[in-house]
C-alpha cells in the first residue's frame, strides 16, 4: 500500500483531481458503452419481433380478404375480419 | 490448412460462437480489470518525477493503444469485406467502430487530465495529440456512414473506404513522437525487448492492458451479435431465434 490513510489516497499527492477525473470519466464512458451495447441487442430483437408480428397480421388480413372476395361464408370471430370488410 | 475456419463464415455459427464467449469474457475482464485497477491506484509505486499523477498512465496507455488496435482490426475487416465480398466482416467492422471511438475519447480525456498537471496545459496542437484527435473524427465519420444508408451493404462499402483511407493516420500517430518534436513523452512500454519500467509498475500495467483487451473483445462480441441479427433479420434461423426469445420473455 502506497498511502498511509484514506484521505491521502483520495489526495493522490496533490494530483487527486486529475487522477480521479481520469478514472471517473473512463468508467462513465465505458459504462455508457456497455449499457448501450446490451440495450442495443435487446432493441434489435424487439424490432425483429415487432416486424414479424406485423407481417403475421398482414398475412391474416390478406387471407381474410381472399376468402371474402371468393364469396365464401366465413365465421367472423377475429378482429381482422373487421378490417377486411372495409 | 485453414478449412476449419469455413463454418465461421456462416452468420448463424458466428452468432452462437460469439454468444458462447460472452460469459468467459465477462468473468475474465472483470477479474483482470479489478486486480489491475486496484494495483495501479493503491499499490504501484509513485513515479519519481511525476508522483501520483503517473497513475493515469494505467488507463491512458491501454486506451490509446487499443484505439489504434481496434482501428487496425476494423481496417482488416473492411479490406476483407471489400476484396472477398465477405459480408460478416462488415458486421464486425460496424461493431468495432463505436468501441474504438470510446477508447479514443478516453485516451484524449485522460491525456488532457495528465497534461494539465505535467505540462501545464490541457491541450496543445502537437503531432501526437492532433493525430489522435483526427482518429476520433475518423471513427465518428465511420459510425455516421454505417448508419447513413438503409442498405447495410452499401453502408459497409462507404464506411470501408473511409476506414481504409484513414489507415494512413495510424503510423502518423505511432511515430509522431519520433518524427516531430512534441511535448508528448516517448514510449515507455513497447520499446522492443526491454521496456524501460520497473517490474512493480509493469505488472499492474499488464493486468490493466489485458483486462481492457478482454473488455473490448466482450463489447465487440455483444455488438457483433446485434449486427448479425439486424443484417439477417429475414433469415429463418433469426426468425425462430427471435420467436423463442420473445416467448421466453413473456413466460418469465
Amino acid at each position: 500500500m502506497q498511502f498511509e490513510s484514506f484521505s491521502a489516497f483520495l489526495d493522490m499527492g496533490g494530483y487527486g483531481f486529475y487522477v480521479w477525473l481520469s478514472f471517473g470519466v473512463s468508467t462513465a464512458l465505458l459504462l455508457i458503452l456497455i449499457v448501450n451495447s446490451v440495450l442495443g441487442h435487446k432493441k434489435v430483437i424487439r424490432n425483429i419481433a415487432v416486424r414479424q408480428q406485423r407481417e403475421e397480421k398482414l398475412r391474416q388480413v390478406r387471407n381474410q380478404k381472399k376468402i371474402v372476395s371468393d364469396n365464401v361464408k366465413q365465421p367472423s370471430d377475429t378482429t381482422t375480419s373487421n378490417e377486411a370488410s372495409q | 490448412m485453414w478449412k476449419w475456419l469455413h463454418p465461421y463464415a456462416n452468420p448463424e455459427v458466428s452468432y452462437h460462437f460469439a454468444g458462447k464467449l460472452l460469459p468467459w469474457l465477462t468473468v475474465l475482464s472483470v477479474l483482470f480489470l479489478s486486480i489491475g485497477i486496484v494495483w495501479a491506484l493503491a499499490f504501484a509505486p509513485a513515479d519519481y518525477q511525476q508522483g501520483h499523477s503517473f497513475r493515469i498512465f494505467y488507463i491512458h496507455v491501454p486506451a490509446a493503444s487499443l484505439s489504434m488496435g481496434i482501428y487496425l482490426g476494423m481496417a482488416i475487416a473492411a479490406f476483407t469485406s471489400m476484396v472477398w465480398q465477405f459480408k460478416l466482416a462488415d458486421a464486425s467492422a460496424a461493431a468495432m467502430a463505436p468501441v474504438g471511438a470510446i477508447f479514443t475519447a478516453i485516451a484524449l480525456i485522460t491525456g488532457a487530465a495528465w497534461g494539465k498537471p505535467m505540462w501545464g496545459t490541457w491541450w496543445i496542437w502537437d503531432a501526437r495529440l492532433t493525430s489522435e484527435l483526427i482518429l476520433l473524427f475518423l471513427y465518428l465519420g465511420i459510425i455516421a456512414l454505417h448508419s447513413a444508408f438503409e442498405d447495410k451493404n452499401l453502408a459497409g462499402k462507404a464506411a470501408g473506404i473511409l476506414t481504409l483511407v484513414g489507415v494512413i493516420n495510424l503510423p502518423i500517430i505511432k511515430y509522431s513522437v519520433e518524427w516531430w518534436n512534441t511535448l508528448h513523452q516517448g514510449s515507455t512500454v513497447s520499446k522492443l525487448g526491454k521496456p524501460s519500467m520497473t517490474m512493480d509498475m509493469l505488472w499492474p500495467f499488464l493486468f490493466c492492458f489485458i483486462g481492457f483487451i478482454l473488455l473490448v473483445t466482450l463489447i465487440i462480441c455483444i455488438r457483433f451479435r446485434s449486427e448479425i441479427l439486424a443484417r439477417n433479420s429475414i433469415r429463418p434461423w433469426v426468425r425462430t431465434l427471435v420467436l423463442t426469445q420473445t416467448a421466453l420473455k413473456e413466460n418469465s
